[in-house]
């Protein structure tokens, strides 16, 4: 993590205020802290904040905010963000079917790491995952936080559609198909939680910053969310992090 | 809501376009939006609407269109061979179109994508907060996809004044598409990802817009430009504009359908008031890159936008009141359409 951010002109119009050189919690947590300092001053013609793993892209209207002012202003503020009090993340609970039709790759993922279907689901299921950034498609989050014994490369040959909701593993990473789309993650499971829709407010379920959680589920508990996530009456289960259980 | 155009062809790529559907790249939602915003922006603002009013983008090889209903139109950008009934229809300028005209589309004289605004905007619903079409994403626009046959669009009620027909957009402003163009470029944000020599190629050599250019991005070929160590850096955002070049040395314009995030260093970043001459060049169309200083992209930016400024305050309103006139002149009949300014 760098002692002061670098501020990288991005054209004309955005602007890049760099952490770190490094996927780390320290320098995503920093990020949080920045983002969070900046959408409270409601400058006007900052548009967007986009968050990522070691960065934030700051897109502005130069026709209403000056960008060395912006900068300036950046500057000042960065200054004592490691003294800025966060909000504990709050960690999404995302119910999965491990399996079955839903996991064709269980036992591939099995036989790749030597564990037993359960031993995978144990460990899957067993800790916090740090929503680093979204990107890639609309509500795909980047995970950090598996366990290594899970690690199993992608597939050979990508399948050329993977249902919504699907979580795989892809090497070190762990993920959840937010729409319909092509991949090559190995498939272990999937949640009947729509993780997007771009017609509900938010649109994305998750979060930046914020962390994940698998909860095992049967088949019959899937129908049973599904058909309440599509009459729209499920309530997705949120806690405050606490320290037990988080990945470092 | 009143229905205005039928679809009778589609043409080649014929999308519903707003500015963009801002506020939602955190979630990893590409903006979308017209790829020539300036030209959509003028398109709006000769029929009276809001600049950011929904309107049609056509690329190439336009549509056909049959009006349904009298109605004030605008044509902008590209120069793709646009006719109402047959005779010319002229672009940066307001035009009143009546049921049964038919607007089509010869061939692509000079840019890339055109734009036609209709009064009160085209009314689709928003979704998050936008009406651009995102192809990819299937949403915006018409079920988040391109027009097709039998299509008809409805205008809404965004209209906020009435100009008289023939109003044209100042001289100074109108652009020109060039096949090929310099793009000023504001180094960074990851020029340090590249070697003295490969800044060098990047500047003095000539590339050429490859087939692979869409409203996503715009691959470019020509000698490759070489990376200090590793073309992979840890993903970041993507502005508007950014030149990102990935291993194989070639860069990629990212335009308006870019993903929000992506791990390739991004060498340059296109200046606002330049993004109109990538998004209007074709395959084929040749590319140098000039460098520029930010300071110098914003005072660019803040003349177009004054002399857009003054060009606006300066336009007559109709006052709504207008006549058909059938005049007889040495057995010769004329239509004649008198329009009451102030």
């Amino acid at each position: 993590m760098y002692d002061q951010p670098r501020l990288l002109p991005a054209g004309d119009s955005a602007l890049v205020v760099e952490f770190g050189n490094e996927i780390a919690p320290e320098v995503n947590a920093r990020i949080r802290s920045f983002t969070q300092i900046l959408e409270e001053q409601a400058l006007a013609g900052i548009v967007e904040l986009v968050p990522t793993y070691r960065s934030v892209l700051v897109h502005y209207d130069p026709l209403q905010i000056d960008p060395r002012e912006l900068e300036e202003k950046i500057k000042e503020l960065t200054g004592s963000l490691a003294d800025i009090e966060l909000a504990a993340p709050e960690v999404t609970m995302v119910p999965v079917c491990y399996g079955g039709e839903f996991g064709p790759d269980l036992d591939h993922v099995c036989q790749h790491t030597g564990l037993s279907a359960e031993e995978v689901i144990q460990l899957h299921t067993g800790t916090n995952y740090l929503i680093y950034m979204l990107g890639f498609t609309p509500g795909f989050s980047y995970l950090g936080g598996m366990d290594e014994r899970l690690a199993t490369p992608r597939l050979k040959t990508p399948r050329t559609h993977i249902p919504a909701g699907s979580v795989g593993i892809a090497g070190k990473q762990t993920g959840i198909y937010p729409i319909d789309s092509p991949g090559g993650w190995q498939l272990i499971g999937r949640t009947p939680l729509k993780l997007y829709d771009p017609y509900r407010e938010p649109p994305v379920l998750l979060k930046a910053g914020n962390y994940v959680r698998f909860v095992p589920i049967t088949k019959a508990e899937y129908e049973e969310i599904a058909a309440s996530v599509a009459a729209g009456t499920y309530e997705v289960q949120q806690e405050p992090l606490t320290e037990e259980g988080t990945a470092q | 809501m009143t229905k205005i155009l039928e679809v009778i062809t589609p043409g080649l790529l014929t999308t519903i376009q707003d500015r963009g559907r801002h506020g939602y790249q955190a979630f990893g939602m590409p903006v979308a939006g017209a790829v020539d915003e300036f030209a959509l922006r003028v398109a709006n603002i000769l029929v009276g609407n809001p600049e950011g009013a929904a309107a049609l983008e056509m690329t190439l090889l336009g549509p056909k269109l049959k009006v349904l209903a009298p109605v004030k139109v605008a044509l902008t950008g590209a120069d793709l061979g646009a006719r109402i009934n047959g005779a010319e229809f002229p672009r940066w300028e307001t035009v009143a179109v009546n049921p049964g005209d038919e607007i089509s589309f010869t061939a692509a004289r000079e840019g890339c994508r055109a734009y036609l605004a209709v009064a009160g905007g085209i009314d689709v619903p928003e979704v998050m907060g936008s009406r651009a079409t995102y192809l990819r994403g299937k949403i915006g626009g018409i079920d988040g996809r391109a027009l097709k046959a039998g299509d008809v669009l409805s205008a809404g009620s965004l209209q906020e004044r009435n100009l008289p027909t023939g109003t044209r957009l100042a001289e100074g402003l109108i652009p020109k598409y060039s096949s090929a163009i310099t793009l000023r470029v504001i180094p960074g944000p990851q020029d340090d990802h590249f070697t003295e020599a490969g800044l060098e190629t990047f500047f003095q050599s000539e590339y050429t817009v490859t087939t692979e250019a869409d409203r996503m991005g715009y691959r470019l070929q020509g000698p490759t430009i070489e990376h200090k160590e590793g073309a992979d850096i840890i993903s970041d955002g993507i502005p508007l504009g950014a030149v990102q070049v990935p291993g194989h040395g070639l860069p990629i314009v990212m335009l308006a359908d870019r993903q929000t995030t992506g791990g390739y260093p991004k060498i340059a970043t296109v200046c606002s008031v330049d993004l109109s001459l990538i998004g209007q060049a074709k395959p084929g169309d040749t590319v140098r890159f000039a460098t520029i200083g930010r300071e110098e992209a914003l005072q660019l930016l803040q003349d177009r936008e004054t002399a857009l400024k003054k060009w606006k305050d300066s336009l007559p309103r109709a006052t709504g009141r207008s006549w058909n006139f059938q005049i007889s002149i040495a057995g010769q009949r004329f239509s004649t359409y008198v329009e009451e300014i102030r």
